[in-house]
């Protein structure tokens, strides 16, 4: 028999996972009824999302690909969110981050390899960082809420860029507009092209790159700062009670724009997947909805760095199936979209439930 | 000049429409960013009925309906299973693009766009009007002195105010204070619903994600009209305006792009405060959990 200390660290355990599985079980089960209605088999459909990147090494290295930039945007929400602060602009401010790269990038063509290519990286985090401070700092100067701020720069940032592009950067004659392409000293080579790519087993146009690496980085630097150090207590503190962390000598305002920022830096770093790694370019218009998908994958992954990670990755399988059901069934591949929506509005309404039922217990326990 | 008068009451149907629904809502203390994903599910709900139908105002009926489902989703789920809301906006718009996109292959075997489909018309003598307005852009501004009288005048609105400055003094009083929400996230997604049915049955075509945006144009111009049903219905000509000088203006010095950027602009410094005072109803966003 388990100990009543272990099975008390066993029930914790569960309840912290059993909202994001059922969650996952039932919109399974919803998808399941909605493939069945258009008369296609489920069971024949569903396992389809999840074979490529299981089938093989190369498959994999593509989940992972797609993982990578909704790592940073989860990171990116959970780093406001642990300042109690609803950073929704992580579609702008990647955006800025990934046209600050690419600009950087092609107006010094000349520089080293080793000046470069660190320099595009700040510069993405740079951008990011930029439009994320400014509706940090509205906050904590005016009292604006986070949220419309943040939704109205996501536009600004894409009119922006946009405008910006098709001004001083577009390659002429292009029916989407984009810019150049940056200078080589910038580019990161795919791993699959690299010495190891044959021995890893991934094929010649596999997309996987050292962007994966940013963003396992930027996992674990979170992690650490909502561990140890100051800052880590600062920004829980703020997010817990403004009025106490106040009370108890801590600049509310300026944490709240330290916040946004590196919130938005976080976001920025998409830049770095996106310009320097995948397309080498800036594209006008290029993300459906990364920022807001990071929003999905941070409630997923309950804020916590290796939760995100696991979300992030969950949200890359899905978007990789998304084309094998498109190929092989007659099944569009919005279903993907569908699920993904199901799963965030489930684990939250499950979180909520769990969260009642821990309450209830423990005032029954008290009373 | 007339061109651009019609254009601008015309992009700023949806708009109106989306705006004052917002109103209701956020009035009653619920933040609704779900009018995105309802303008988007009214278009198609009102593109596959006129379709199949052959009748556009049945299109109307079913998009005010498909709107009001979505809004009530929104309100299980921030109301009853107490998400916060704005969670609940996000997802319900992913979930909206991707059922519609979905759906579109259903429906009508394509991931662009519906087959063309008619607008709806006034039947008779009534559709000589002098000015060629269609009837939902009617509709819409009939609605804002319908809503200024609901809000300000109707004992329901009067309640619909006090849950959403002061839920608790309200509850005090004996107002059932979550059924008053629901009723005020209900009228949004009907409201935004029928701004749903303009896109698509005055345009002829559903087209994938066509919304773009429009929802999130009404919540500033809810937010730069003060909450209030006149200036809803300024922000959004206003905006209206903006948004039709594509092809009414051509100066090298003033990029059209730049002037689609003034309502989000416009809105951030209105919420700083330059342009008077602009206040929310003090409980937004904040659920109310009786104890």
């Amino acid at each position: 028999m388990p100990s009543p200390r272990w099975r008390r660290a066993l029930s914790a355990a569960g309840e912290a996972v059993w909202p994001p599985a059922a969650a996952l079980g039932l919109s399974f089960a919803i998808g399941a009824a909605i493939v069945a209605a258009i008369d296609e088999n489920p069971l024949r459909v569903l396992p389809l999302i999840f074979a490529p990147g299981l089938g093989s090494a190369d498959g994999f290295a593509r989940v992972l690909f797609d993982a990578t930039p909704l790592i940073l945007t989860g990171l990116s929400v959970a780093y406001a969110f642990r300042a109690g602060l609803f950073n929704i602009g992580g579609e702008g401010q990647l955006y800025a981050g990934a046209f600050l790269a690419a600009w950087t990038a092609l107006a010094l063509p000349g520089l080293p390899r080793p000046v470069a290519l660190p320099l595009a990286v700040l510069a993405a985090a740079a951008g990011g960082a930029l439009w994320g401070a400014i509706p940090g700092w509205l906050k904590a100067r005016f009292g604006v809420h986070e949220v419309i701020n943040t939704i109205m720069m996501n536009f600004l940032a894409v009119g922006l860029t946009g405008w910006l592009l098709e001004r001083f950067l577009q390659e002429p004659g292009q029916m989407i507009p984009h810019t150049p392409e940056i200078p080589a000293a910038y580019q990161l080579q795919p791993f699959a092209q690299g010495p190891g790519g044959a021995w890893l087993g991934l094929d010649r146009a596999n997309p996987l790159g050292a962007s994966l690496l940013v963003a396992l980085a930027a996992a674990v630097a979170v992690g650490l700062v909502f561990r140890r150090g100051v800052e880590g207590y600062r920004l829980r503190a703020v997010g817990l009670s403004p009025a106490a962390a106040r009370y108890g000598g801590i600049g509310v305002g300026g944490v709240t724009v330290r916040a946004m920022a590196v919130s938005g830096a976080l976001a920025g770093l998409v830049g770095v997947h996106e310009v320097l790694l995948y397309r080498h370019r800036f594209l006008d218009n290029f993300s459906s909805g990364l920022g807001f998908l990071g929003i999905a994958v941070a409630l997923m992954g309950k804020n916590h760095p290796l939760g995100i990670v696991l979300a992030a990755l969950l949200f890359g399988f899905l978007n990789t199936g998304a084309l094998e059901i498109d190929i092989f069934t007659q099944v569009p591949r919005e279903l993907v979209v569908v699920l993904q929506a199901l799963i965030i509005l489930l684990v939250v309404s499950f979180g909520e439930l769990a969260l009642w039922r821990r309450r209830r217990r423990r005032r029954e326990e008290a009373a | 000049m007339i061109g651009l008068l019609l254009g601008t009451l015309r992009t700023a149907t949806p708009l109106l429409f989306a705006g004052l629904g917002g109103m209701f809502s956020e009035r009653g203390g619920v933040v609704n960013i779900a009018l995105e994903g309802i303008l988007l599910v009214g278009a198609f709900a009102a593109a596959a009925t006129a379709y199949y139908s052959g009748s556009p105002w049945l299109g109307v009926v079913a998009a005010v309906a498909a709107g009001t489902g979505l809004a009530a989703l929104h309100a299980l789920v921030s109301l009853r299973f107490r998400v916060d809301q704005i969670v609940s906006g996000v997802a319900l718009n992913m979930l909206a693009m991707g059922a519609t996109e979905f759906l579109m292959w259903i429906f009508f075997g394509s991931g662009s766009n519906s087959p063309r489909l008619d607008s709806p018309g006034l039947p008779g003598a009534a559709g000589r009007l002098p000015v060629e307005l269609p009837p939902l852009t009617l509709l819409a501004l009939l609605a804002v002195p319908a809503s200024s009288w609901l809000l300000f005048r109707s004992r329901f609105g009067l309640r619909l105010r006090a849950v959403g400055e002061h839920p608790e003094a309200a509850d005090s009083l004996g107002l059932p204070v979550h059924r008053l929400q629901l009723y005020g996230v209900l009228l949004s997604g009907a409201l935004a619903g029928a701004g749903g049915a303009f896109l698509s049955l005055n345009a002829h075509y559903f087209v994938k994600n066509m919304s773009a945006g429009r929802g999130f144009i009404a919540l500033a111009a809810l937010i730069f009209g003060k909450w209030r049903p006149a200036g809803v219905l300024g922000a959004t000509l206003l905006f209206g305006f903006a948004e039709s000088l594509q092809g009414h203006l051509d100066l090298p010095w003033l990029p059209v792009r730049m002037v689609q950027l003034l309502p989000y602009l416009l809105t951030m410094v209105a919420l700083v405060g330059v342009i008077g005072r602009c206040r929310a109803p003090a409980a937004v966003g904040r659920l109310f959990v009786k104890d």
